[in-house]
């Protein structure tokens, strides 16, 4: 990959986490390129070491030993500009939906008139408007999970990264988000890395599938999903889908 | 079928069920004062408290008596949940104060305040200060309790959030820490708020020239069991007070919080409490 369109870049990543007896090596050397405005999906067993990945990436974990660049720039000099989702959307339910969407940009002390406009074109772009006064309390799961999308793209960051953002709803709202997710994307090119437990779902919105081993991990798959865009649920029957689906699936032991 | 539907109706509209409840209590305490010949130096009957109540006001004794025992209350409660929130925070950041001061803290609960307040009264006198104390150390333990609990129940993944933006440490408390430990602390301000008043009344039982409790004792004194009732009145109607500004504060505040919601924290509360 030439080195401008690298958007994160690790190089020899290690990770231990001190438990009881010795420790627990989550990385043992770990390399990883992902260019600008990729959409990467992370697959792998449980307790692989997907979730410790993004949290060191977001620099919220501090690595071993090894190297982690943001666009170029090493992510411990200046601080990486990210944007997080979890599983559970983790709003502030004492907050609106717009000033939940608002947070970041308050914590990063915007002009408020420029922080309200970026927020309420957010709320748009999510789908959420009318909602704006809404408290989280009120929401359904997915309304909620397009709350914190909003909320992780509002400022703008380098990197968005995902973990299981859709794994507490059920299948068909799982299927809507991920394409609401690829809308947000395409109208935002944001570079990606998210963690998923549904391979079709995966296929469906990569344009490149990581597979982990078992810890500590190292890329026991790496494909390039070259699909046609936009993909719909119907791809899922031609055979190439199944093909790579199949591929993956031998890869996650 | 009749009392079914009146039943109803008043379940539908408090205030009367409140006007029908406690006609209904007034009326027992009466047949229970004629029902076993009652003379007023046991059990004084509600028309009688009543008199005693409006000339204990008319006198101004009852007024100048409660106004020492709120400012006790007031000033203990303040300085009582000021001195709790600020430790509660301390051991809910620092696993080692944590420990360090674990055992004060329960060793705090397991004293009964009945028992220190003597102890108060000799060393900070009989006037107000001891008082004020003796209520800080009743409010003390639910409030440190209910903001280590507060805030140790901040969502891992909103601090990782905060983080992931370079949130201050200043952002953070006033943006997560605050909010999110609120409910919790002002549901033990609730507590708080009418154990100081027994704090404040366990004070000046051991020692005082002024106050609700004195003003309780001297009429226990003189058999004026009339004026006994119109003290604990009082009391209740200091410690209902406060109790409901919490909740007024808590309407304010947490306007966020579903009402179906409050009103099962409320009911887990009174379960809590019983
Ligand atoms: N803070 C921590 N301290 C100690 N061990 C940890 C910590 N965080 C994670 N681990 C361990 O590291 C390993 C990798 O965890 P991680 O959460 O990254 O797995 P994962 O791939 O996200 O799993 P899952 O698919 O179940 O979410 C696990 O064995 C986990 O128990
Ligand atoms: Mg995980």
């Amino acid at each position: 990959m030439p080195e401008n369109e690298v958007a994160l870049s690790i190089r020899g990543l290690t990770t231990t986490f001190s438990n009881g007896n010795g420790g627990l090596l989550v990385f043992d050397g770990l390399d990883l390129e992902i260019a600008d405005s990729e959409f990467v999906c992370l697959l792998g067993p449980s307790g692989s070491g997907k979730s410790t990945l993004l949290r060191t990436v977001a620099a919220l974990l501090p690595p071993s030993s090894g190297e982690i660049r943001l666009k170029g720039k090493p992510a411990d000099g200046a601080p990486p500009s990210v944007g997080i989702v979890f599983q559970d959307a983790n709003l502030m339910p004492w907050r609106t939906v717009l000033d939940n969407i608002l947070l970041p940009l308050d914590v990063k002390g915007w002009d408020p008139e420029r922080a309200l406009a970026c927020a309420n074109e957010m709320v748009g772009l999510v789908g959420l408007q009318g909602f704006e006064d809404v408290y989280p309390h009120d929401l359904s799961g997915g309304m909620a999970q397009r709350v914190a999308i909003g909320r992780a793209l509002v400022h703008d960051p380098d990197l968005l990264l995902l973990d299981e953002p859709f794994g507490a709803l059920d299948a068909l709202r799982r299927e809507q988000m991920g394409m609401e997710l690829l809308r947000i994307w395409e109208a935002r090119r944001k570079t990606v890395l998210m963690v998923t437990h549904d391979i079709s779902e995966a296929l469906l919105l990569a344009d490149r599938v990581l597979v982990f081993t078992e810890r500590p991990a190292r890329v026991a798959l790496d494909v390039r999903i070259d699909l046609p865009r936009p993909r719909l649920a119907e791809l899922r029957y031609t055979a190439e889908f199944t093909q790579l689906a199949r591929k993956i699936h031998s890869a996650i032991k | 079928m009749a009392l079914k539907r009146t039943n109803k109706w008043l379940a539908n509209h408090p205030l009367w069920l409140g006007v029908f409840s406690l006609g209904l209590g007034t009326l027992g305490w009466y047949a229970i004062i004629w029902a076993g010949e009652l003379p007023p130096f046991i059990l004084p009957a509600p028309h009688e408290v009543l008199a005693r109540f409006s000339r204990a006001l008319s006198e101004g004794i009852l007024l100048r008596h409660a106004w020492v025992t709120l400012q006790e209350v007031l000033g203990g409660l303040l300085f009582g949940s000021g001195l709790a929130v600020t430790f509660g925070y301390a051991l809910a950041k620092s696993k080692f104060l944590e420990r360090l001061l674990a055992p004060y803290v329960i060793a705090s609960q397991a004293i009964p305040t009945v028992a220190v307040a003597p102890l108060l009264v000799i060393w900070f006198g009989p006037g107000v200060i001891s008082k004020v104390l003796v209520c800080a150390l009743i409010v003390f333990f639910p409030i440190l309790i209910n903001t280590l609990f507060g805030v140790r129940n901040v969502p891992e993944e909103l601090r990782d959030l905060m983080r992931s933006l370079q949130a201050t440490p200043a952002q953070t408390f006033r943006m997560l820490e605050v909010p999110a430990a609120l409910p919790v602390l002002l549901g033990g301000l609730r507590i708080g708020a009418t154990l100081a008043v027994i704090g404040a009344v366990v004070g000046e039982f051991v020692g005082a020239d002024k106050g609700l409790g004195y003003l309780l004792n001297l009429a226990r004194g003189q058999y004026d069991v009339a004026m006994v009732f119109v003290t604990i009145f009082s009391l209740v109607l200091m410690a209902l007070s406060l109790y409901g500004l919490v909740v007024l504060a808590e309407r304010l505040l947490l306007r966020w919080r579903r009402p179906e919601n409050e009103e099962r924290i409320m009911i887990a509360e009174v379960e809590r409490l019983q």
